[in-house]
């Protein structure tokens, strides 16, 4: 494997986040070995792999949800902005709120339309309605629902379809303002139409923000993103430009993955 | 079409059908207690409404049934302010610990607490009378002052009753929401007691309240731990130190040596008490019910979904 190879190649300006020998343990059984990642800012950086290849918890290593889970440990270092965010009394609230996170599958909270975009700021403490109001319609419009919704900012957001229901759960994250957005296969749940509304709207997040995806549909990753990782049962095999990925990979099972002849191993 | 032919039948059949009839006999018994039970209550109660009236028997506020006179309201206030004063107690006692066991403690306690708590529920009430008698009584009686049977203490061994029906059910209402929603408000960040106020409440609330409301129908119903503490006495209690009586307790205290119109006046306390009862569960039904259609992502239209969308978008290149 070329991982110091890969770290060189980069500007080191330009990276927001960077995972760096990255081991992870859930209790004896290790999920991801020595990952050594960049990504990009303002980039789309797409995760790819077989399902259980250990992609979705490394993106969950990014904003430390995988602290939720009992007995995981990590090793190694993930920066943001040059900080480790493991390092010892890191702010997990702030981090998160500068490292947002949507789901594979659309979790909006029983409660209102509004009262799912304000949660995030007032859980931070924003109490004032006027800019609570503001916030709301912002967040709506950065993730292009407020056309759709701004009639009905008092409905349940569960009687959404999903779809909506999704792009609601990225408009709650821009309104926490976040630096870096965690996409994790954010279209598995969706229809091919909603899956092309989450698409576009990344493209447009990724002129202001740092994006990662997590995705088992390869046409998406190649559609979508600007750069590609690969992984296979908790290794990264290679990462490069989505462009070189898929059409002229170093690694032969990254082809192999990428033109469908790998089998689960 | 012509060379249709017929599956022959299946001789287990009749036996199916047989053995579901038996069962369909025995539930409808079952149905059909029930219903003479009703019919019973009612006929033997209602003729003394139709004697002193509907509302000189509801509100009447003196019960002397030597003298014929049968006025219930002070065991009608009796009920409630003893329920009342036991979900005042239990209810946030109850949720506090069914947060605990749903949301910090580890699996490992919450697994042995749960059976433990839902043990209460098993010891006979005469038993919480008993200790509510030498323990709580006596205890009320030299610190607060008064005769010491009184609404609080009545009020604190139903908190205590109502405990596992509030703990257990609000505990399944926690546990059933989605892991997705905790996430999500984490990943917000938003703090654990955050989430549970903002998002994990919310969820459940449809559960907590159906716990709550067959605490309340428990709490009513009781009659024997009440008997033994309550002090008995017909009058509308005007402090929690006063001694109370309830509809439950004032029929199992007099039906013994009643007659006549003495009797039906405790058949209509009863009718009283049923009407409550099948109110507060109906409410319950129908608010568990509720919960499954409004609050939480309905589960079939989202599988149906989430099939046809993988099948037709990723289906294809997954293998």
């Amino acid at each position: 494997m070329a991982e110091f190879g890969i770290v060189e190649e980069y500007d080191p300006l330009e990276m927001k986040m960077e995972v760096r020998n990255v081991d992870l343990f859930y209790g004896q059984h290790q999920a991801l070995k020595g990952i050594t990642l960049p990504f990009r800012e303002q980039r789309i950086t797409a995760i790819i792999g077989p399902s259980g290849c250990g992609k979705s918890t490394l993106l969950r290593c990014l904003n430390r949800m995988n602290d939720t889970i009992e007995g995981t440990r990590v090793t190694g270092h993930i920066t943001l902005d040059g900080d480790d965010i493991y390092a010892p009394g890191t702010d997990v609230r702030a981090l998160r709120r500068r490292v947002g996170m949507v789901f594979q599958r659309p979790n909006p909270f029983p409660l209102s339309i509004f009262d799912n975009i304000a949660y995030g700021p007032k859980v931070n403490g924003l109490k004032d309605k006027e800019r609570l109001r503001h916030i709301v319609r912002t967040s709506l419009e950065g993730a292009g629902l407020w056309d759709d919704l701004k009639d009905r900012l008092d409905g349940a957001a569960l009687d959404l379809s999903l779809g909506l229901q999704q792009q609601l759960c990225v408009a709650r994250l821009l309104a926490t303002k976040p630096e870096v957005i965690l996409l994790d296969e954010p279209c598995s749940a969706l229809d091919p139409i909603s899956t092309l509304h989450i698409e576009e709207l990344m493209r447009e997040l990724s002129t202001q923000y740092t994006v990662v995806i997590v995705t088992h549909n390869m046409q998406q990753a190649a559609r979508a993103s600007d750069y590609t990782a690969f992984m296979l049962a908790g290794e990264l095999i290679e990462y490069g430009t989505t462009a070189k990925i898929f059409t002229d990979p170093d690694s032969e099972r990254t082809e192999a993955y990428v033109t469908g002849k790998l089998h689960r191993t | 079409m012509p060379g249709r032919r017929r599956i022959p039948r299946d001789p287990r059949e009749k036996a199916d059908r047989l053995i579901g009839n038996i069962l369909l006999a025995i539930a409808f018994s079952a149905v059909s207690i029930l219903l003479l039970l009703t019919l019973f209550i009612f006929k033997e109660g209602l003729p003394i409404f139709s004697k002193i009236g509907l509302k000189g028997f509801l509100l009447g506020l003196k019960w002397a049934p030597g003298k014929g006179v049968f006025g219930i309201l002070p065991m009608i206030a009796g009920s409630v302010y003893v329920t009342g004063g036991a979900l005042i107690m239990g209810v946030p006692l109850g949720l506090a610990c069914a947060l605990f066991l749903s949301e910090i403690a580890p699996l490992r306690l919450s697994r042995v607490m749960k059976p433990a708590i839902e043990l209460l529920a098993a010891i006979p009430s005469v038993v919480y009378g008993f200790i509510g008698l030498v323990v709580l009584v006596p205890l009320i009686r030299s610190v607060l002052g008064g005769p010491g049977f009184s609404v609080l203490a009545s009020s604190v061994v139903l908190a205590i009753m109502i405990l596992p029906t509030i703990i257990s059910i609000s505990y399944d209402a926690m546990k059933a929401v989605p892991v997705s929603f905790r996430e999500g408000s984490l990943a917000l960040g938003a703090s654990k007691w955050q989430t549970m106020i903002g998002v994990l409440l919310p969820a459940a609330r449809s559960g907590i309240v159906a716990g709550v409301i067959l605490g309340m129908g428990r709490a009513v119903g009781e009659t024997m731990a009440v008997i033994m503490v309550a002090g008995n006495a017909t009058t509308v209690p005007l402090t929690p130190l006063d001694p109370v009586r309830t509809l439950t307790s004032n029929i199992a205290l007099e039906m013994g040596y009643a007659a006549g119109d003495h009797r039906t006046a405790l058949f209509a306390t009863g009718v009283v008490l049923f009407i409550i009862i099948m109110i507060l569960n109906v409410l319950a039904t129908r608010i568990t019910r509720s919960r499954i259609r409004a609050s939480f992502p309905k589960p079939h239209r989202v599988s149906s979904e989430t099939a046809s969308a993988t099948g037709s978008a990723e289906g294809g290149e997954r293998r």
